[in-house]
C-alpha cells in the first residue's frame, strides 16, 4: 500500500510539473497516421492489438463484440477465441475487469474509456502519442511523452518498440526557456523494427478510429444514395416548376 | 379531389383561410434566390421538430446517463445515427439559414414601414432559437457541452449586485449538474419549441396581412388590375411553392452531403471535445462555444472589463432590432441605395464574419486588437446608421418591380 501512495504522490507531482511545463514545451507536431478506414485486414489486427494490450486497462464500454464481428467479417467463433477474454457473449460491450476507483489510486488517474478516443483526438494525435513515449528516470513509469507530456500511462508496447530516448533543444529568449522536440534515439531494440512498430501502431489507430463510429462506411454508402435520389427528384421539380411558371411575364 | 374541393367548398372559413395564405396570397414574380430562405428555416424547423421527437424516446436527461444514452442512439437504436446526426446537423443549418434570411431583409430593407412588426417577431424568433440551441447543446453532457455552458452562463455573473443571483436561479444549483441538465431539457423540448412555433405562426400572420417585400422594395399591392391581384404578383400556390420545391432540394443535397460525408463539419457542428464525457475536474485546453455564436462571443472578448464586456455582448444580439428606425433611407433595396449603404453593409458583413473566426481562436495577441476594430465597426454600422442612410444619394425607384422572365 505505501508504495502505491508514493507513487500516487509522484505521479501527481508530475502531472502538475508537466502541466506547467506543456506551455513551454508546446506540443510537438503529429506524424501522419495514414490510416486505411477500408481495409479490413489491418482493421483485424487492429482488432487483434487492441485486445492484447490495451483492453487489459481501457474499456470501450459502447462497443459490442458482435458489432466489431459483424463489420470486421469475423465469425462467432473467431470473435470469442481471439477477441473475448473478457466477456460470456457476443452482445456484450468491452467492458475492463480492473475496478475504477482502484485504477484512479494505482495510475493517479483511471485509464479513460477508448469508445471515442479516436473521434475525440483524432488519428494523428493517438498515432504519435503510442509512438512518442521516452525514457524519463523522474516519471514513476519511468516514461514520459512527447505528445502528452506527463501522462500516467506506461509505456505499455515496450517490448515491441524498445525504449527509446527524446532530444530536446532548449531555446531562451527574453528569459523565457523553451524546448523544442528534435527527434527520437533509440536505447534498447524491440521485437519489431521501426517499419513494423508503425504498421502495429497504425492498425491499431485504424481499429479505434472505426470503434469511434461503426457506422461510418455505411453512413458514406448510404449518402450516395440519398444524394443520387435528390438529384432525381430535383430535375423534376425544376421541370415542373418551368412548367407552372411558363405563363408568367 | 372534386368531392374532396365541394367538402371543402361548404366550409367557407377554411376555404378562406387557405385562399388568404396560401392560392390567393400574391407575392412579387420577380422573386431572387434570396427569397427561399424563409421557407427553408421552415423547412430545418421541422426536421429539427420530428428529429427532436425521436431522440427524446431515447435519450436520458441525466448527468449520469446522457452521454451513454447518446452513444446507445449513435450505436444501438436502429438508424438512431441518422436522427441523432440530421438535429445536430440541422442546429447549424438553423443558424446558417436564419442569418441569411436576416441578411436579405437587409438586402432588400424588408424591416422599414410598413414591416417593422415582422421584424421585431423575427428577431424574438432569433433570441428564442439561441435559447434554444444553448440549451440543446448542454444536453449530449460532453465536455464542451459542460464548459461551454459553464462560461456562457457565468458570464450573467458580471451584472453588478444581482449577477451571481442570477447565475444561481439559472443553473438551480451551485454549479452546473444533474439539476440543470434536467431545466435544460425542458425547456428545450417543451417551452422553448413551444414558443418557437407559436412566434413563427405569428411572423407568417403579419407578414400576410402587410405582403412581401421584393428585391426592388416595392409595394405590389399598389399597382392592382381589375379583378384586384396586384399586377406583378404571382400566387404563393403554385408559383412560389414550385420555386420553393426546387430551392428546398438543393438545400437538402447540401444538408445530406453534411449528414452523410462530414457530420462533423471539420469540429464546428460537433466538437471534438464533446466526444469525451463531461469532466468537472478537467477543463478543456480550449473551450468555445459552437460557431453559430462566435461574432457575439468574439465581441464580449474583445472588451477588457467584464461588465463591459457583457454589456456590449447583449447590446451587439439586439442591436438589430432597431434597424427599421436606424435605417432612414427614403428607399428599401439596396438596388436604388448609394455608394455609402453599400459600402456600409459590405464592411458590416466582413466584420460579422471575421468576428465569428476570431471567436474560435485563442483571445490573444494580434487576435485581440482585430477583434477590437471589428467590434467598432460591427457598432459603427447600427449606430451611423442614422446619419449615413440620410447622406446616401438613392437613385429613383421604378413604378413596377423589374423582371425579367
Amino acid at each position: 500500500m505505501g508504495k502505491f501512495n508514493v507513487i500516487t504522490r509522484l505521479a501527481g507531482a508530475v502531472v502538475l510539473l508537466a502541466a506547467a511545463q506543456s506551455f513551454a514545451a508546446g506540443g510537438a507536431a503529429l506524424e501522419h497516421a495514414n490510416i486505411d478506414p477500408g481495409n479490413i485486414a489491418s482493421l483485424q489486427r487492429g482488432a487483434r492489438n487492441f485486445m492484447n494490450y490495451c483492453s487489459g486497462c481501457h474499456s470501450a464500454k459502447y462497443v459490442r463484440y458482435n458489432t466489431i464481428g459483424k463489420d470486421l467479417e469475423l465469425s462467432e467463433e473467431q470473435l470469442i477465441e481471439n477477441l473475448m477474454f473478457n466477456a460470456e457473449k457476443t452482445f456484450e460491450a468491452i467492458e475492463v475487469s480492473m475496478p475504477e476507483a482502484a485504477a484512479g489510486r494505482w495510475f493517479g488517474v483511471a485509464p479513460p474509456d477508448l469508445s471515442l478516443i479516436g473521434r475525440a483526438k483524432g488519428a494523428d494525435y493517438i498515432y504519435s502519442f503510442l509512438k512518442g513515449f521516452y525514457v524519463q528516470s523522474e516519471s514513476p513509469t519511468g516514461v514520459d511523452n512527447t505528445v502528452l507530456a506527463g501522462t500516467s500511462m506506461p509505456h505499455v508496447l515496450w517490448e515491441l518498440q524498445g525504449f527509446q530516448r527524446a532530444e530536446f533543444a532548449e531555446h531562451t529568449e527574453d528569459g523565457v526557456t523553451t524546448r523544442h522536440f528534435e527527434g527520437f534515439e533509440a536505447v534498447t531494440d524491440g521485437s519489431l523494427d521501426a517499419e513494423g512498430f508503425d504498421e502495429f501502431v497504425r492498425d491499431t489507430v485504424n481499429f479505434l478510429v472505426y470503434i469511434a463510429e461503426p457506422i461510418r462506411s455505411e453512413r458514406r454508402t448510404l449518402g450516395v444514395w440519398v444524394l443520387m435520389y435528390l438529384i432525381f427528384f430535383w430535375i423534376i421539380a425544376v421541370m415542373l416548376k418551368k412548367q407552372i411558371w411558363k405563363d408568367v411575364n | 379531389m372534386a368531392r374532396v374541393e365541394a367538402e371543402v367548398g361548404k366550409r367557407p372559413e377554411g376555404m378562406s383561410t387557405l385562399e388568404y395564405h396560401v392560392t390567393k396570397y400574391y407575392a412579387a414574380k420577380s422573386f431572387n434566390w434570396w427569397y427561399v430562405f424563409g421557407v427553408l428555416a421552415f423547412v430545418v424547423l421541422a426536421i429539427q421538430l420530428i428529429t427532436g421527437i425521436f431522440l427524446t424516446m431515447n435519450y436520458k436527461p441525466s448527468a449520469e446517463e446522457a452521454f451513454a444514452s447518446v452513444e446507445y442512439i449513435m450505436r444501438d437504436v436502429e438508424w438512431g445515427w441518422l436522427i441523432r446526426y440530421l438535429h445536430s446537423t440541422g442546429a447549424s443549418f438553423f443558424f446558417i439559414v436564419v442569418y441569411l434570411h436576416m441578411f436579405r431583409a437587409m438586402l432588400y430593407g424588408s424591416y422599414k414601414k410598413p414591416r417593422e412588426l415582422i421584424w421585431l417577431i423575427g428577431m424574438l424568433i432569433f433570441f428564442v432559437l439561441m435559447a434554444e440551441a444553448f440549451a440543446g447543446y448542454l444536453l449530449p453532457w460532453g465536455q464542451m457541452s459542460y464548459w461551454g455552458a459553464q462560461v456562457i452562463i457565468s458570464l450573467f455573473g458580471a451584472i453588478p449586485v444581482v449577477g451571481e443571483g442570477i447565475v444561481e436561479f439559472i443553473r438551480g444549483d451551485y454549479s452546473i449538474s444533474d439539476i440543470t441538465l434536467n431545466r435544460f431539457f425542458a425547456l428545450h423540448v417543451i417551452a422553448l419549441p413551444l414558443a418557437l412555433v407559436g412566434l413563427v405562426f405569428v411572423h407568417i400572420v403579419a407578414l400576410h396581412e402587410v405582403g412581401s417585400n421584393n428585391p426592388d422594395g416595392i409595394e405590389i399591392k399598389k399597382n392592382k388590375g381589375p379583378d384586384g391581384v396586384p399586377l406583378d404578383g404571382v400566387a404563393f400556390h403554385p408559383y412560389h411553392t414550385s420555386k420553393d420545391l426546387v430551392a428546398i432540394l438543393v438545400f437538402l443535397m447540401i444538408f445530406s452531403a453534411v449528414v452523410f460525408f462530414a457530420p462533423e463539419m471539420g469540429g464546428y457542428f460537433l466538437e471534438h471535445a464533446n466526444f469525451e464525457p463531461a469532466n468537472l475536474r478537467a477543463t478543456p485546453e480550449h473551450i468555445a462555444p459552437v460557431w453559430y455564436f462566435t461574432p457575439f462571443y468574439a465581441i464580449l472578448r474583445a472588451v477588457p472589463d467584464k461588465l463591459w464586456g457583457f454589456i456590449l455582448f447583449g447590446l451587439s444580439v439586439v442591436l438589430p432590432v432597431f434597424l427599421p428606425w436606424l435605417d432612414r433611407s427614403r428607399v428599401k433595396s439596396i438596388r436604388y441605395r448609394g455608394w455609402i449603404y453599400k459600402s456600409a453593409l459590405t464592411v458590416f458583413v466582413i466584420s460579422f464574419l471575421t468576428l465569428g473566426w476570431l471567436g474560435v481562436q485563442p483571445a490573444e495577441g494580434v487576435y485581440v486588437l482585430m477583434a477590437r476594430i471589428f467590434t467598432v465597426i460591427y457598432f459603427a454600422f447600427f449606430l451611423l446608421m442614422p446619419y449615413y442612410t440620410t447622406i446616401d444619394k438613392t437613385k429613383p425607384v421604378p413604378e413596377r418591380v423589374v423582371y425579367h422572365g
